[in-house]
């Protein structure tokens, strides 16, 4: 039996206990058996310091626990908390703690971590400065910061921005302060490090920098910070994140060799000058180095546990890669390889966009073929392909500077080719360190040709998800280099795309459902072609749904959208969100005489819920009597076009947003797409309308209209993007008929325009060739079309209404008149009903 | 729910509508005693199928309104609600769910639908 003892369970020590458990089932172990005692000098358990500002947004101190204690009780593994080992017998090996408790090693693993640098600055002693860095660090400031109104952050690096977003949870004015002439200093140049201010600042965090601390003010509690050039930054707050310095404290009593400027010397084996002693993590000084980060202590915890258990040297510590990618108080900050390249010869290329706060710098060799390091602010989604080029060597595209512009997802002419690129080596999931290699081989001899297979059959993917973009990429690219056609078919029924179907229909005229798969399919169909072949038609003939009602999807069946209970809700059309008192009392006399529930839409109009399918044409008949039309609330088509009041009513208002959010929607009602589309006008830059969360969004300017296109809400919010600025009325018109038939003509079935922007290739700059520059010399037939579209809508229900043959499918029963008694309502306690539950 | 008609013994024919009261190529509700059940006239292969109108997944009274369809030969119907799609000749579903509907012959003779319940 081997005693293993460690000293300090913070997270390196934690996983050091971890990784050692994890090896030894493996089976990875000379045969001997182990016993583990960790002492901790905080009162709980390891817990995760990276992610420590959650503590303040509410993230519970358990929460943020490595392990509850009950894991180190499963495990056999004595720990003891709020214990200080303050001496070591090197000859015995033993180890004494502050409280007299005695134990004895063969092996003794030094994870005792580091302290904040505090820096020797008169008055620090004072009241309300703190340290950041336990959970009691954490709570003492939270106690103080009750009463405080201003928080000042000394250092303005990694550690120092996370305290300094801390004090912003907690509701204080924070500044940072930073000694060196710009934000992290250590990962970023200074056109970086500006970047990264000019975003903080944003955020309301000020900062100041190139400044000395030359003494806290006040008397015994602190008031102001004085620095070196006499200027006085008054605060009541504190906190000190300075930098890190090595707890290397008992190293140094018991004679172990340390660094000149602290940290416990360690060889490639983590072995401190005794060999019976390691040292791991940020106390442990390697080839000069300190890591003052998670993930090379985690692989120094990893080597020495598969060493104790082998008995061997197999794996050693080589150094470990500071590259880092980190979300800073929402801002992408990454950078990786030599960032710097102070004392290598290369060539810089540079990417800022100040508007959208992007910095982007490649550090290329003089001969352009190789990454040397990089840094990425504000936008790091190219992290993981441009770290795999650097740490692999590869060689560059003939243009490099290609990698840093803004790339979009689907843009596969970049980002795919790029993947293939890489060695089969290179690590692609870096949480379940699984290579590209595996994930290409899975791909061509396990079948795993979509995501869930892939992570299912290799577990890549499974852990942060970041690597997912890139394992569709490697997905779609390894099976097109197998010659497999990726190509999204419609179903089993069709071996066509949405876009070539819908060229067929156009070209040879197809009206029926029957006649598309006659000519072009096969089987019976199904619940997936049918209602994209259906909107294939309407979008071409723009028919009335209503006459192939059987191939239309679930709301299109019966033109109004099913609900709970198996009723269904009836919305007309208020154009632009404009209605008349008249109009009110009507929606209002009709769903009282129904019972129907009512809501206010998001889109600016009127929902009555609860009514039965045979309800359905008499209400519609009481509507459109009344006025009113179809809102098409239930299609894949126009929904609404909402505004504000504009230049009318509003003070601020440029120009009139609701005289033409009606005309444009009056313009594309009815206008069958593959998706629903939805938009929005603002009457002056304020944006009350929400039109840049639209498919399509016009912001009145002094001048005329920008036109923003492809931005949504649901599951993933998209924020549209200009097309084009200051345009009059009549090229806005224009422009949205191009736009809209040409997302009609080629997207895939229920595809919304913000991924179909995102598959299109060459992204927002080939749209505007298309719809500003007619490079595909369609622009004509594209308005044609659309005229015919809007020349030949008419109002689905009225058609119904006055089709007895259409109107006799309204009817639960087609053998009785009875309605169906299943359906049950409940009040819902607000002097309305609801379906019963199901 | 009607575990007593499990056997075909005790097979009765009742009629349900006229064959003009149902769409080509898709279903409708006929009401059958108390007894609520989807009738789906497969017109393109010339097929009629039969099964309860309650979807098992929200019990809701339905699978009338659903697409129809076949998955590899295999006729088919999907619940509008959540697209849970039914075998109309085992029942089963198809999504690899534990639902299963009860299905009933169908006979037409001189334009009339009989349900064998």
């Amino acid at each position: 039996m081997k005693n293993i003892v460690v000293a300090g369970n913070g997270m390196v020590g934690y996983k050091f206990c971890e990784k050692l458990l994890a090896r030894h089932r493996e089976g990875l172990t000379d045969g001997g058996q182990f016993s583990l005692t960790v002492f901790g000098e905080e009162p709980r358990p390891a817990y995760d310091r990276v992610h420590l500002s959650a503590y303040f947004s509410g993230t519970s101190a358990d929460a943020l626990a490595m392990a509850p204690a009950s894991w180190y009780t499963d495990n056999s593994i004595d720990l003891r908390t709020s214990q200080c080992i303050t001496h070591v017998d090197r000859d015995a090996k033993t180890v004494t703690t502050h409280t007299g408790q005695v134990v004895a090693y063969d092996t003794l693993v030094m994870a005792t971590g580091s302290a904040p640098f505090v820096p020797p600055v008169p008055g620090i002693q004072k009241d309300g400065i703190f340290v950041y860095r336990t959970i009691e660090d954490l709570e003492a400031m939270l106690a103080w910061g009750k009463r405080a109104t201003r928080a000042v952050v000394i250092g303005g690096g990694l550690l120092g921005l996370e305290a300094a977003k801390a004090a912003l949870d907690m509701g204080l004015e924070t500044h940072v302060v930073e000694f060196a002439p710009r934000l992290m200093p250590r990962q970023l140049d200074e056109a970086g490090g500006a970047m990264l201010r000019q975003k903080m600042e944003a955020l309301g965090i000020r900062v100041h920098l190139s400044k000395n601390t030359a003494e806290f003010e006040g008397y015994d509690r602190v008031t102001g910070l004085r620095f070196a050039d006499g200027s006085v930054l008054e605060t009541d707050m504190v906190v000190i994140s300075a930098g890190i310095k090595p707890r290397d404290e008992l190293a140094r009593q018991i004679g172990l060799a340390v660094g000149p400027r602290g940290g416990i010397l360690v060889n490639d084996l983590l072995q401190t000058s005794d060999p019976a002693i390691y040292a791991i993590g940020e106390c442990a000084l390697h080839n000069s180095m300190i890591y003052g980060l998670v993930a090379p202590g985690y692989d120094m915890a990893d080597i020495v546990a598969t060493q104790l258990l082998t008995g061997t040297s197999a794996k050693t510590f080589a150094g470990f890669d500071m590259s880092t990618k980190l979300k800073l108080i929402g801002v992408d900050v990454a950078s990786f390889g030599d960032p710097f390249c102070e004392q290598i010869p290369h060539r810089t290329i540079v990417w800022e966009d100040r508007l959208a706060g992007v910095y982007k710098r490649l550090n290329i060799t003089e001969d352009g073929k190789h990454l040397l390091g990089g840094i990425l602010v504000g936008d790091a989604e190219a992290y993981n392909m441009l770290l795999q080029t650097c740490k692999n060597r590869m060689v560059l595209p003939p243009t490099p500077e290609d990698m840093l512009l803004p790339t979009r997802k689907g843009d596969t002419s970049s980002a795919g080719s790029g993947v293939m690129a890489l060695p089969d080596e290179a690590t692609v999931c870096s949480c379940e360190a699984i290579t590209k290699g595996t994930i290409c081989t899975a791909v061509t001899e396990k079948d795993a040709t979509d995501i869930l297979a892939i992570k299912k059959c290799t577990k890549a993917g499974t852990g942060c998800g970041g690597c997912v973009p890139m394992l569709n990429d490697l997905i779609t690219e390894t099976l097109k280099a197998q010659g497999k056609i990726v190509r999204k078919v419609l179903c089993e029924h069709f071996d066509l795309t949405r876009q070539e179907l819908y060229d067929l229909v156009r070209i040879n005229g197809q009206t029926t459902y029957a006649d598309v798969l006659a000519q072009y399919g096969k089987g019976c169909g199904c619940e997936v072609c049918k209602p994209a072949v259906a909107s294939v038609l309407a979008s071409v003939h723009n028919q009335l749904v209503a006459k192939q009602a059987v191939i239309q999807d679930t709301n299109d069946r019966y033109l109004a959208n099913i609900q709970r209970g198996g009723t269904y809700s009836v919305v007309p059309r208020i154009a632009g969100g404009e209605i008349t008192a008249d109009k009110l009392i009507v929606l209002g006399e009709v769903a009282k005489k129904y019972n129907l529930y009512c809501k206010i839409t998001g889109g600016q109009r009127i929902d009555l819920f609860g009514a039965r399918v045979d309800q359905l044409p008499y209400i519609w008949e009481e509507l459109i009597d009344a006025g009113f039309e179809s809102g098409h609330a239930y299609g894949k088509s126009l929904r609404t076009v909402k505004s504000c009041v504009g230049s009318t009513w509003c003070r601020f208002g440029v120009q009139d947003s609701v005289a033409f959010a009606v005309e444009l929607e009056n313009r594309y009602k009815g206008l069958r797409s593959p998706h629903k589309l939805k938009s929005g006008v603002s009457g002056c830059a304020r944006e009350c309308a929400e039109a840049q969360s639209k498919d399509f969004g016009i912001i009145a300017t002094e001048k005329g209209w920008n036109l923003y296109v492809c931005g949504n809400g649901g599951v993933t919010p998209r924020h549209a993007q200009l097309l084009a600025t200051d345009i009059d009325r009549e090229t806005c018109i224009r422009y949205l008929d191009r736009f809209l038939m040409f997302y009609i003509k080629t997207a895939e079935p229920l595809q919304r325009t913000a991924p179909w922007l995102d598959k299109l290739e060459g992204g927002m700059a080939y749209l505007k060739s298309v719809v500003i520059d007619d490079v595909l010399g369609m622009n004509e037939q594209f308005e044609r079309e659309m005229d015919y579209a809007v020349a030949t809508y008419q109002c689905e229900w009225k058609s119904v209404v006055n089709d007895e043959d259409l109107r006799s499918q309204y009817r639960h029963f087609v053998n009785a008149s009875d309605t169906d008694d299943t359906l049950a309502f409940v009040p819902n306690g607000r002097g309305q009903q609801q379906p019963a539950n199901w | 729910m009607v575990t007593e008609f499990e056997t075909t013994e005790t097979l009765s024919w009742h009629v349900a509508a006229p064959v003009s009261a149902f769409p080509a190529d898709g279903g409708a509700c006929v009401k059958i005693g108390e007894r609520q059940i989807a009738v789906f006239n497969f017109s393109h292969t010339g097929e009629w199928y039969a099964c309860q109108n309650m979807c098992p997944h929200k019990m809701q009274m339905i699978l009338s309104r659903g697409l129809t369809g076949d998955q590899n030969g295999e006729p088919k119907v999907a619940c509008p609600y959540h697209k849970k799609t039914f075998s109309l000749c085992t029942g089963e579903n198809l999504n690899g769910d534990d639902y299963r509907i009860e299905t009933y012959p169908v006979r037409v003779e001189a334009g009339m639908v009989y349900i064998g319940l």
